[in-house]
């Protein structure tokens, strides 16, 4: 009788644990813009900023998978240690680049609106960027991958209808055909931008 | 010669503005995700080299002319700026209506024409949106290269063209639409026989217009050149996504358009 109750109990602590822990992912978008203001609109220096935007953006965005998506057909012609060597260069790229463009603004504004479910691994957020005196509204929607309800992850960031991920794998591309699909010319590239 | 030197200064700043300008639309044209998907083909780098060159040549340019006097616009009062920029807006609508109308909506054709008549009498001459303020709908420009698009014609090869920036086929051959007598203000002001105006006033206008969308994205620009590692390819792309966008007619950020390409996400996924 005890075992049983236990069970029960245990049960629908479970069913209750993942009821609230499962993050709406307009709610998770509001939440990561909050936490970014709140690093932009501080009184700290610009690297330590950037050092901040930096560890959001680890906790919440889907470096790996915008890696594999910028690479394109690319992907399945590497070998094991080109993926490790690629994911390595690719989030030292991705961070900086990420925290570079976000580091220019200071306290912007972001408010979400709606959403819309593509699939089960898709959910797009829709939010603008409140206007100011100096630029007009602006228009971000938010690609998140939602496979993991309990962990959703940004996949993408399309900004007035452009994406940035298909910007990013445009110019991937670029590299590689310029180079004869050699991904030694890409790292080299990844390289010295992380390093620059 | 003069005649060409004035076209040639006519389409840079049409295609400097279809190149940059990153209006949306108001999506009045409807068309089945059937018919969106055969519309899509893919535009190819045929030039990549010779494009290049012309890429950094256009960026001399810019640094060393556009971009000076687009920052130095800016420091005009703001009132001088938006009545500016409301009455070159105001005179796109004449390429905009014609285009409506080719594209078969004639309820966007007849708004439009309605803004323009009222923008053009009591807006004293467009430099106050009277029609924006009697809630008339967002305004979406169009052009011919939309219309090309539109009725199924491919883009083409993308193309730099020296001075004129990114383009492809297609929308060149949109441009040279206008100076063929596609613009009435370019006939009017060109062509007619009014001593009120002049190819000179026509030309300054559209040199406005693509001055003060430089003006309003220098910092866009920067960041993007900044954070680019092959900034040819993103301004290739984004020009491209942008026309995209423009010809299928969808709102910016629409999912229709956005999120047809779906394989390359599936297949990550999928590993």
């Amino acid at each position: 009788m005890n075992i049983k109750k236990i069970i029960i109990i245990l049960l629908f602590f479970n069913l209750n644990y993942g009821y609230v822990y499962s993050v709406e992912p307009e709610v998770f978008v509001q939440s990561t813009v909050n936490r970014a203001s709140q690093v932009l609109s501080k009184n700290i220096s610009k690297e330590e900023k950037i050092n901040e935007l930096k560890s959001i953006a680890k906790d919440t965005v889907d470096i790996k998978g915008i890696g594999l998506y910028s690479l394109g057909s690319a992907r399945k012609n590497l070998d094991e240690s080109q993926i490790k060597k690629y994911f390595t260069l690719f989030e030292k790229y991705f961070l900086k680049s990420f925290s570079s463009r976000l580091s220019e603004y200071t306290n912007p504004k972001i408010e979400v609106q709606s959403k819309k479910i593509l699939n089960k691994n898709y959910t797009i957020v829709n939010s603008f960027l409140v206007a100011t005196s100096e630029r007009p509204k602006v228009k971000i929607d938010w690609r998140v991958y939602t496979k993991n309800p309990n962990n959703p992850l940004i996949r993408d960031l399309i900004i007035e209808g452009l994406s940035l991920a298909r910007t990013q794998k445009e110019e991937f591309m670029s590299i590689l055909n310029s180079n004869d699909g050699d991904i030694n010319a890409l790292f080299k590239t990844l390289e010295e931008f992380s390093k620059g | 010669m003069k005649k060409l030197l004035s076209i040639l200064l006519i389409l840079f700043f049409s295609q400097f503005q279809v190149g940059y300008v990153m209006a949306g639309s108001d999506g009045a044209l409807e068309l089945s995700k059937k018919n969106k998907k055969e519309n899509v083909k893919e535009p190819k780098d045929c030039f990549e080299k010779l494009n290049r060159v012309t890429f950094s040549f256009n960026q001399g340019l810019d640094k060393a002319i556009i971009k000076p006097m687009a920052k130095g616009y800016r420091n005009l009062p703001d009132p001088i700026q938006k009545g500016t920029k409301n009455a070159v807006t105001n005179l796109s609508n004449l390429i905009t209506i014609p285009n409506n109308v080719l594209q078969g909506d004639i309820k966007s054709a007849f708004i439009n024409t309605g803004r323009l008549v009222l923008n053009t009498t009591i807006g004293l001459l467009g430099t106050i949106d009277v029609a924006n303020k009697m809630g008339f709908p967002k305004y979406v420009k169009e052009d011919y290269g939309q219309t090309l698009g539109a009725w199924g014609v491919g883009p083409g090869c993308y193309v730099v063209l020296p001075v004129l920036g990114p383009s492809t086929l297609r929308d060149t051959a949109g441009s040279f639409a206008n100076v063929m007598g596609g613009d009435p203000w370019y006939n009017v002001a060109v062509d007619g026989n009014n001593e009120f105006l002049s190819e000179s006033l026509y030309i300054t206008s559209k040199a406005i217009s693509g001055i003060d969308f430089r003006s309003d994205n220098l910092e866009s620009f920067d960041n993007l050149e900044k954070n680019s590692i092959d900034y040819y390819a993103s301004v290739r792309s984004i020009y491209l996504q942008d026309r995209e966008n423009k010809i299928e007619n969808n709102q910016r950020g629409s999912i229709e358009v956005l999120y047809k390409n779906e394989d390359d996400w599936e297949e990550i996924d999928n590993k």
